[in-house]
């Protein structure tokens, strides 16, 4: 095992705290300069989707509203991951300079911090935080504001359109797309929704020029990402590493010599089993020879102790529960998946049973109403068709 | 115009206005894409994912409801992708829906049980999970039963309440498999600010929300050799009871609805239309009444506006939400509770029955005057002045059961006494029909004068718009009525309750100054009731609005006070109009209601 054979990024963390000079550099430069620099940079958006961070900002500040609103996702829900926690703790200045710059360049003048419920305990911290940015940005001449909005508790707010029905006092169920926030988000009007992480790059990228970033990472996936490692570990936590590295010196850095699966990207992700680390790469597909994960930083690492069959079973309940219940696929998908896989077990239900399943999971993913629901496939398919013997037996 | 885009839908292409749904779209092509949460009175919700279709190229399917059309773009409605994925969609919800289909009420006229019969859903391979869960019925209201078991969680009931009816008894409670519709704290709808509207039922695309029938009742009552029952048929249940039994959507049958009646068993078939028309002359002379106080003597015990108060849903809803203008609302009882009081005595005394012996059974548009029948204070007879409601839906069982051939029925007449109506009591039928009801009636006793609209139509007060409006400026009055000499009689109707509510609140804030308001909780009026058949949806209530118009035109009598048979009660029985009989009997009392 080569430890730490994968470079080490530390730019998020880095220590630098000169937000009215960031501010000030911003607010001098045309909207288009700002846009280009982020596009140029090649940033893609953290919280997993890897939608591109600079047309999101784009879309916003061209589309027609009364008002406009800047959102920071920090309903870090995703089993496995907590590097957003870490950055809010840590660097929050560095996402509230993002969410100004953003706010400046598509028109805004209120920014929220959705802040899961969990992480309550942030928010005296955190409400410090702003205050002081406040001033910075009064000095600055800026009418640019932020509030932090708590969550309840629930996984599907993390989904944007979910997160913004929460925002505006209703039950949090994804709305239809089209159309999609940047025309019509929060109260209708259009809206940037961020991950945690995304923002906190934007500071890296306007300090240190979108070069910086660019250089890191391959081809699609550029830049540095955090990484949430957990599971059969010897080294847990969060870690700044390149975009587009292979599983396999992954699991040579951070396995503990005998791992079998690593899940990729949290309970909405793939399951990689052992035979395939070395064809997969963590990023965003792209030219790149092979599968490429794109994720929101969970990497739950599975050695040959595991049962997959209670990973997937403990996925599915953690499914069955989160969904927000409306639509169909999902509601009633979710429960069939983890009753199905239990009869299998059982031996209710005959082994090509799953093959049903899998089918069912096909459905799901093209006609589930939002992420949660179309991403159950995932890391059912995965650990099924990789591990089927482990779902019988 | 607005700009258009041009698309194909299998195969056919089709240019069509930017904005509008792949669904319509669809539609417009005669090309039919299953829906279950979708429906035309309310907003879209996509979640039941049953209309999915394919847009080729891209990865996922689209719901066609949910989804505008974009230029260039092919969807196909029958691919095998969609059929697949269709059937899927199926079977999952067959797999948490109790479709025990026999034992179901809505047997028959279910969309779920539609679209799997269309599908040939027959290898249900799913793991059932409609019997395992713990489904309590709720079966403590007098109108509306919810069965969570037959619920598919499309929340179309949900919207009904909360936007066409702004009532929100219903809400969605808890997420993923627990998530299920609820009401406040999960309690019965009996003890929520539900109305009985029923709204909800005619909504409903499966059997989870279900009229309380009292049809067997109804039959023990009529098989009892020592009961006398006698009917009453609301007036818009002659233009919707066809669409159960084979007629078309619109066709009046109130000749064939009498003699089918009369084929049941029922002993005396007689129409709530005359104690419509004795409503209009109570309600107008109240109206009367409240103005000269109001407007001359100074005196505001009882207020303007009055609404009307025929209609339960809206009472109940009134009780809970204006509590503090509960003297606004007319002292008339419905129609149907008038009939209910005058049946047991008037009637009684004049057929030589004895009131214990009769069993007085209403057909109704509507589920809340199940509710209204039962309320405590509607018992003014001595005994309960209604003993059963029936909805039209119900009576339609009835005429099944029994084996009667509507269709060939021959036209019967009416009973009576209490048997004549007049045009004006028809249009009680319809949204704005009360309304101008009353306005001809009211308006010929304070001028001597036919109201001034040509042929009796008062034109501005009927249709579909939500909230009308309406000044009648009243000359040359009879010297009694001086006082009203110039004076212009503000009207507003309003149908829905949520449109209700608007009206309401702009009175209360002094935005919206009127005399005269009329309120249905239906949207469209007692035409579109809960207990009216399903589908009601606005091409339904424009039919049945025509029907009830043309059945208004085709009567001799249009005006409430010259129906024969109210001129002899008021000199045989009543005397007159807020006298002390007609307080006794016709007039009741509101209660304010909490909102939890």
């Amino acid at each position: 095992m080569g430890k730490n054979m994968l470079k080490r990024i530390d730019l998020i963390f880095k220590n630098e705290h000169d937000c009215d000079i960031i501010l000030e550099k911003i607010f001098k430069r045309t909207n288009e300069e700002l846009i280009n620099d982020l596009i140029g940079s090649g940033l893609k958006g953290r919280g997993g989707a890897g939608f591109p961070t600079g047309l999101k900002w784009k879309l916003t500040s061209e589309a027609k509203g009364e008002a406009k609103y800047v959102i920071c996702n920090a309903d870090e829900g995703e089993p496995g991951t907590f590097k957003d926690r870490e950055i809010l703790t840590q660097v929050p200045h560095k996402v509230l300079t993002g969410m100004a710059a953003c706010g400046r360049i598509i028109g805004a003048k209120k920014g929220f911090i959705y802040l899961r419920a969990e992480y309550n305990y942030l928010k005296p911290s955190l409400q410090k935080e702003i205050d002081t940015f406040h001033e910075t940005l009064k000095k600055l001449k800026s009418d640019f504001r932020i509030e932090i909005f708590s969550g309840s508790g629930a996984y599907i707010c993390g989904e944007e359109s979910a997160l913004m029905e929460s925002m505006e006092g209703h039950r949090g169920e994804p709305r239809n797309k089209p159309p999609f926030p940047t025309d019509a988000g929060y109260l209708g009007q259009p809206t940037v929704v961020n991950n945690v992480e995304t923002l906190a790059h934007c500071w890296t990228i306007f300090k240190h020029g979108p070069k910086k970033f660019r250089d890191l990472g391959v081809q699609d996936s550029r830049g540095s990402k955090l990484f949430s490692i957990s599971g059969d570990t010897p080294t847990p936590g969060i870690y700044e590493l390149e975009l587009g590295m292979s599983l396999q010196d992954f699991v040579d850095d951070f396995g503990d010599g005998d791992s079998k699966a690593v899940q990729v990207g949290g309970a909405a992700g793939f399951c990689v089993p052992r035979k395939k680390f070395r064809e997969t790469a963590i990023g965003y597909q792209g030219k790149l020879t092979g599968i490429s994960l794109p994720t929101g930083g969970s990497m739950m690492i599975f050695n040959s102790s595991r049962s997959m069959y209670n990973v997937l079973k403990n996925y599915l309940e953690f499914f069955e529960e989160e969904s927000c219940g409306q639509c169909t696929p999902c509601r009633v998908g979710c429960q069939q998946l983890l009753r199905g896989i239990e009869a299998v077990k059982r031996g209710d239900k005959p082994h090509y049973y799953l093959t049903k399943l899998l089918r069912l999971t096909e459905t799901m993913k093209m006609t589930a109403k939002c992420g949660l629901g179309q991403s159950v496939a995932n890391s059912f398919s995965s650990i099924v068709e990789n591990f089927r013997e482990e779902m019988i037996y | 115009m607005s700009k258009m885009v041009n698309l194909k839908i299998n195969n056919i292409d089709v240019s069509i206005e930017a904005g509008t749904t792949i669904l319509s779209a669809a539609e417009k092509l005669n090309i039919k894409i299953p829906v279950l949460c979708y429906h035309k009175d309310l907003c879209i919700a996509g979640n039941c994912r049953v209309c999915v279709v394919e847009i080729v190229g891209s990865r996922k399917l689209a719901a066609a409801c949910a989804t505008p059309v974009s230029e260039g773009i092919e969807v196909m409605t029958n691919s095998l992708l969609v059929r697949n994925a269709r059937k899927h969609i199926i079977e999952l919800l067959l797999s948490e829906h109790n479709a025990d289909c026999t034992k179901c009420y809505r047997n028959g006229n279910c969309e779920l049980q539609d679209l799997a019969a269309e599908y040939k859903i027959t290898n249900q391979d799913f793991i059932d999970m409609a019997h395992d869960g713990v489904y309590s019925i709720d079966d403590l209201s007098a109108s509306i039963i919810k069965d969570d078991s037959r619920c598919i969680r499309c929340q179309r009931c949900v919207r009904t309440c909360r936007e066409l009816q702004s009532v929100g008894a219903l809400a969605v409670a808890h997420k993923g498999s627990e998530m299920k519709i609820s009401t406040f704290f999960d309690r019965p709808l009996a003890e929520v600010v539900c109305t009985n509207c029923g709204q909800c039922i005619i909504h409903c695309p499966t059997g989870a929300l279900i009229e309380k029938t009292y049809i067997e009742r109804v039959w023990d009552a009529i098989a009892d050799p020592d009961k006398h029952v006698v009917v009453q048929t609301a007036p818009a249940v002659r233009v919707g009871l066809g669409e159960e039994l084979e007629l078309q959507t619109g066709e009046r049958v109130t000749g064939k609805m009498v003699a089918a009646l009369r084929r049941l068993g029922f002993d005396s078939i007689l129409d709530t239309d005359f104690t419509a028309d004795l409503t209009i002359m109570e309600e107008g002379t109240e109206l009367l009444h409240r103005l000269k106080a109001n407007l001359v003597e100074g005196d505001h015990t009882e207020p303007l506006p009055m609404t009307t108060s025929c209609s339960p849903g809206w009472v109940k809803f009134f009780e809970h939400t204006f509590p503090e203008m509960l003297d606004n609302m007319s002292t008339c009882k419905s129609p149907q509770q008038m009939f209910g009081a005058l049946a047991k005595t008037y009637y009684a005394k004049k057929v030589d029955v004895d009131p214990e012996n009769i069993v007085s059974v209403s057909i109704m548009p509507c589920t809340a005057k199940k509710f209204e029948a039962n309320r405590p204070e509607m018992r003014d007879s001595g005994y309960k002045d209604v003993d059963f409601v029936l909805t039209t839906r119900e009576l339609a069982v009835m005429i099944k059961q029994a084996g009667i051939q509507f269709v060939d029925l021959p036209d019967e007449k009416y009973d009576s006494i209490m048997g004549k109506s007049s045009g004006a009591a028809v249009i009680f039928g319809a949204t704005g029909g009360v309304m101008e009801a009353a306005l001809r009636t009211a308006y010929e006793i304070v001028t001597g004068r036919e109201v001034p609209f040509e042929n009796l139509n008062i034109e501005p007060v009927r249709g579909l718009e939500g909230v009308r409006e309406a000044t009648v400026k009243i000359e040359k009055v009879l010297p009694e009525w001086k006082f009203l000499e110039g004076a212009e009689l503000k009207c507003c109707v309003a149908h829905g309750l949520s449109n209700a509510k608007k009206v309401m609140e702009q009175v209360k804030s002094g935005e919206k100054e009127y005399h005269f308001i009329e309120i249905m909780a239906c949207p469209g009026g007692c035409l579109g009731g809960g207990g009216q058949p399903i589908p009601t949806n606005d091409e339904v209530r424009k039919k049945r609005m025509k029907a009830i118009y043309d059945e208004d035109t085709s009567l001799a009598i249009r005006k409430s006070h010259e129906n024969p048979e109210i001129v002899q009660i008021y000199k045989e029985f009543l005397g007159e109009p807020l006298g002390k009989q007609s307080h006794k009997l016709l007039h009741t009392e509101y209660f304010e209601r909490q909102r939890y």
